[in-house]
C-alpha cells in the first residue's frame, strides 16, 4: 500500500459545535473524490459517528481536548486489484477506549444507543483501532468505486 | 436545528430542520418526551422535510421517543424522510418500528 497524498489535516476541539464544520468539509472532499451521493453520505456518517465516540468515549464530554483528523488519497490492493481510496485517520489523546466495548448492541435489540459503531462498520471498507503513543488511532478507508486512470 | 411546534386539534405537529447530531438531539429528545410524559398528546407527528442529517444520536432521540408514547399509548409518527435520514434509518435496521408516511395530510388523518 502507497503512503498516498495529503488532501486535508485538521486540528479541532473535542465540541459537538465542531461536527457540523467536519461534515460540510468532508462531504465536499469526498464529492470532489468522485465518491457517489450515497458514498459521500456514508463516509460522512462514519466520521461524524468516530468523532462523536471520541467525544463521549475517550474524552468524557470534555469538549476542550484535542482531536487531529488527515485524510488521504491511497493506492490500495481490494479484491484482486489495485484501487483508489480515502483513507481517513482520527487520533487523540483521550481514555484508553476497548474497541470491545464499543461493540454496540444487536439490532433487533430496540433501545437507544450503540448505533454509532455499527453504522461505522457498515458505512467504511476497513475500520482500525489501535493505541500508540498514548494517542487512540483509528483509521478509516473507503475504497473509490470509479474506473481507474489508464485501465 | 431549529424545531418548531404547531398544534392540530389533539395533534402536536413538530417541523423540524437543520442537522440532528450530538450537539441537538438532547434539545429533540426533550421536546418529545415533554409531549408524551408530561402533556400525554396522543400524537405526536414529526416532519423531517427540512433535516439535512441525522446521525446514531438522533435515531437514538426518536427510538426514545417511540418508547415514552408506547408507554403512554400515544402515536408517534414520521414523515417528509429525504434520502439521507431514509438511509440512517434503514443503516439502523430500526426503520420498521416507526409508523412513517409520505405527507402531513397522512398522518394527521383520522
Amino acid at each position: 500500500m502507497s503512503r498516498g497524498s495529503l488532501l486535508l489535516r485538521m486540528e479541532l476541539r473535542s465540541n459537538p459545535e465542531m461536527l457540523c464544520v467536519v461534515r460540510n468539509a468532508l462531504g465536499q472532499l469526498a464529492a470532489t473524490l468522485g465518491f457517489s451521493e450515497t458514498e459521500c453520505n456514508a463516509v460522512v456518517l462514519a466520521v461524524d459517528e468516530a468523532l462523536t465516540n471520541i467525544i463521549r468515549h475517550a474524552y468524557l464530554g470534555d469538549v476542550e481536548r484535542p482531536i487531529e483528523a488527515s485524510f488521504r488519497r491511497i493506492h490500495v490492493p481490494w479484491e484482486g486489484q489495485g484501487r483508489d481510496a480515502l483513507e481517513i485517520v482520527l487520533e487523540d489523546q483521550g481514555v484508553t477506549v476497548n474497541a470491545k466495548n464499543l461493540c454496540g448492541r444487536a439490532l433487533e435489540d430496540v433501545r437507544p444507543g450503540g448505533l454509532g459503531l455499527h453504522f461505522i462498520r457498515e458505512s467504511m471498507n476497513t475500520v482500525e483501532f489501535s493505541r500508540r503513543k498514548g494517542r487512540n488511532q483509528l483509521r478509516l478507508v473507503k475504497i473509490l468505486h470509479v474506473p481507474q486512470k489508464g485501465s | 436545528m431549529q424545531i418548531a411546534a404547531r398544534h392540530l386539534d389533539k395533534i402536536t405537529i413538530f417541523d423540524i430542520s437543520g442537522d440532528i447530531d450530538l450537539a441537538t438531539s438532547p434539545i429533540l429528545r426533550k421536546a418529545l418526551l415533554r409531549e408524551f410524559r408530561e402533556l400525554k398528546v396522543p400524537r405526536v407527528v414529526l416532519n423531517l422535510g427540512a433535516v439535512r442529517y441525522m446521525d446514531s444520536s438522533g435515531v437514538a432521540s426518536l427510538v426514545e421517543g417511540l418508547k415514552a408514547s408506547r408507554d403512554v399509548g400515544s402515536r408517534f409518527i414520521l414523515f417528509g424522510l429525504n434520502r439521507t435520514i431514509r438511509e440512517v434509518l434503514q443503516l439502523s435496521k430500526l426503520v420498521k418500528i416507526f409508523e412513517i408516511y409520505e405527507n402531513e395530510e397522512q398522518s394527521v388523518a383520522p
